[in-house]
């Protein structure tokens, strides 16, 4: 069982992504005006938002310590923050700047900090393998540490993620596949592309010990994650976690979702945060102000993010031909 | 320009030129179909299926699952029986992933079965930069499907060259790579060349594969260009119409390459200047240098410039990306050195 404290912090952790992803959002349309164009402003290029998506991060990453690692998708903030990744070196990164996590040559699907041992990629699935590798040095080099692949449930249609699968279950790697089924990989509903309803069984298909989480609820994905990460560092090989979550925004920032039809409603209707808020509250865990003070905090937080982003020099144009190679 | 109709007033943007072209050759011909990422209700990430799903419905315009190996692999399978699919790479830089079925089954069936299997499909795909996509969704490559033989090559710079091409590669007997480069689309969220948006015939034409156009006559130099980098090198053209007479060649198609319109141009005007977005290094630039060193090294009066990608990834952040991008000032600076 989480306790309390835990409880209040998951809280906390989840509120603060979503304030990060809600800035990002504002900040990011503040400057496409009048004519709206992806290329403009002060954060441009696509921008794919985990909101609804809060729940795995913060459950998941209760369960890790700094040396272990996280491979993430084209949607990797909620990830990143819970993971531990420096708020604003990842915003500057974000805003193209030289203070950036990747002095601005990576943006927002290219996230790399070797502190945390968190990366990420805009190639569907294709940090699957990756993660597997990181398993595979850390047995090598004889420590607990454990590596994670978070990919969509559109990814596990691909291929690199059955041959990570495969791989990591053959080896019996320290390895933690989640797939975020946020029933949308962008306008292709997950029942039109697999008709596996119950997308743990190719974990079971590959050998490995395998579960599907309903109810986007953080203290399920804690426990389901917590048993995963456990079995991993004890040397019990790679568990599959299919988790049920919800995309309550566009695929990328300017989808205007047509396709989602009614179910956008009900989409917001999920969002996990206020019903958690609720919880603690009837629970006697927290109060309106203290509720009110966290979200204040995360907005203060993030706006120092933010702040600090944009009063970082751009880097200099001739950067763009350095770091070809080592 | 090879036009044989007239273009006509009625002005299109090249997204709906490609899906316009497209859906002539389906009312024409049942054995066409299209596959992709998100292709139906959608209409494509780039507007390039728009209006396809409701004429033609689920089973001739099919949204697949992220599953490129698969689904490029089964275009290809379906050509080989007969169909004509176009499939969708949502994104060239996606090949990665898929490549094995590109370039080692739909590029090579043909010549291994001694001629006795045609593979008559298009793998449509969207490529280019300019807005901040980053590294893995913003380069160009069609030097890298180029230099796999077995494959057309074709990337249009405007709508009327764009539903042409598209028309023929969907009728052509071999595998055509139509890579459409986001900026030429006409999108309304994406800023844009006013030449992305032109003249394009309601009927159906064929703009031929393999030949380029003089978009622009000159006498003093000549600028190799394709794709985006057209209306670029347009740009400057007309600018400086009076100083200098710039001669700006279209390719249209890297494979074939139309290498005698190339060196009939540059025997004329002994200068050249290559723009090209695909990485500088091992690619067209190179290719259309050998050329003419090939053919008759004194046709150049003076040594070439290639304004092209350096061989860096393609970076985020606006300031680097700009750094590294073709632009109308270096296409500028380089015609003045080859003129100087
Ligand atoms: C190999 C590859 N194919 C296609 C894409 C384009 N693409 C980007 S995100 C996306 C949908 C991903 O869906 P899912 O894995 O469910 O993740 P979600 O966006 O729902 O978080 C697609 C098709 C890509 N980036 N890489
Ligand atoms: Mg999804």
């Amino acid at each position: 069982m989480v306790d309390n404290d835990t409880r209040v912090d998951f809280y906390r952790q989840m509120v603060r992504i979503r304030a990060y992803e809600a800035a990002l959002q504002a900040n990011y349309h503040a400057d496409k005006t009048p004519q709206w164009d992806i290329g403009a402003g002060l954060i441009p290029g696509e921008m794919h938002l985990a909101a609804g998506q809060e729940p795995v991060a913060v459950g998941l990453c209760a369960n890790l310590v700094k040396d272990d690692a996280i491979t993430g998708p084209h949607r990797p903030h909620h990830l990143a923050l819970a993971k531990g990744v420096d708020i604003n070196k990842m915003t500057a990164e974000i805003y193209g700047r030289d203070t950036g996590l990747c002095h601005g040559k990576g943006g927002h699907m290219h996230l790399f900090d070797p502190e945390q041992h968190f990366s990420c990629s805009g190639i569907i699935a294709e940090g699957m393998p990756v993660a597997v590798g990181q398993a595979l040095a850390f047995s090598r080099k004889g420590t607990d540490n454990v590596a994670v692949a978070v990919a969509g449930e559109g990814a596990a249609n691909q291929g690199a993620f059955h041959e990570a699968l495969n791989l990591a279950a053959m080896w019996k790697l320290p390895v933690v596949f989640i797939i975020e089924d946020n029933d949308w990989a962008i306008s292709v509903a997950r029942d039109t592309a697999t008709p596996i309803k119950d997308g743990s069984l190719r974990g079971t298909a590959y050998g490995m010990p395998s579960q599907r989480v309903e109810g986007n609820d953080v203290e399920m994905i804690y426990e389901a994650c917590k048993t995963a990460v456990e079995r991993a560092r004890a040397g019990g090989g790679p568990t599959l976690l299919e988790i049920h979550t919800v995309r309550m925004w566009g695929h990328f920032e300017g989808d205007a979702q047509a396709y989602r039809g009614d179910e956008l409603n009900e989409a917001n209707e999920r969002d996990p945060i206020p019903a958690y808020e609720k919880r603690l509250l009837s629970a006697g865990l927290l109060t309106e102000d203290q509720a009110a003070q966290i979200k204040a905090e995360a907005e203060a937080e993030v706006q120092a993010a933010i702040d600090f982003a944009t009063s970082s020099p751009e880097p200099k144009p001739s950067d763009a031909y350095l770091h070809v190679f080592a | 320009m090879t036009a044989t109709i007239d273009a006509g007033t009625r002005r299109v943007t090249t997204a709906k030129a490609i899906s316009e072209g497209i859906a002539q050759e389906m009312r024409a011909n049942p054995d066409v179909f299209v596959m992709g990422e998100d292709v139906g209700p959608y209409g494509g990430i780039f507007g390039s299926t728009g209006g396809l799903f409701e004429e033609f419905g689920s089973t001739r315009i099919i949204d697949t699952p992220i599953s490129e190996t698969g689904f490029i692999g089964a275009g290809i399978g379906a050509a080989v029986e007969g169909m004509r699919p176009v499939v969708e790479l949502m994104f060239v830089d996606f090949f990665g992933v898929c490549f094995d079925q590109i370039y080692n089954h739909m590029a090579k069936i043909h010549y291994e079965s001694g001629g006795n299997v045609k593979v008559p499909m298009v793998l449509m795909t969207a490529v280019g930069g300019g807005y901040s996509d980053a590294a893995q969704h913003s380069q160009c490559l069609w030097a890298t499907f180029a230099h796999m033989p077995g494959m057309k090559v074709v990337a249009p710079s405007n709508p009327y060259d764009a539903k042409g091409l598209m028309i023929s590669a969907i009728r052509d007997d071999n595998p055509v790579v139509f890579m459409f480069h986001k900026g030429v689309m006409g999108l309304p969220w994406m800023a844009k060349n006013p030449r992305s948006i032109g003249p394009v015939p309601e009927e159906e034409y064929t703009v031929p594969i393999g030949k380029a156009a003089i978009a622009h006559e000159g006498s003093d130099v000549t600028v190799v260009s394709l794709s985006i980098s057209v209306q670029h090198c347009l740009d400057v053209a007309e600018e400086l119409e009076g100083t200098t007479s710039v001669e700006v060649i279209d390719l249209r198609s890297v494979v074939p390459l139309d290498r005698e319109t190339i060196l009939a141009s540059v025997a004329k005007t002994g200068k050249l200047v290559i723009v090209d977005e695909d990485y500088k290094s091992f690619g067209l630039s190179g290719e259309i240098v050998a050329t003419i060193a090939d053919k008759d090294p004194s046709l150049l009066k003076a040594p070439v410039e290639r304004v092209c990608y350096p061989d860096v990834p393609v970076p985020y952040a606006r300031v680097l990306e700009y750094e590294a991008l073709p632009t109308r000032d270096k296409i500028k600076a380089a015609i003045a050195k080859v003129t100087a």
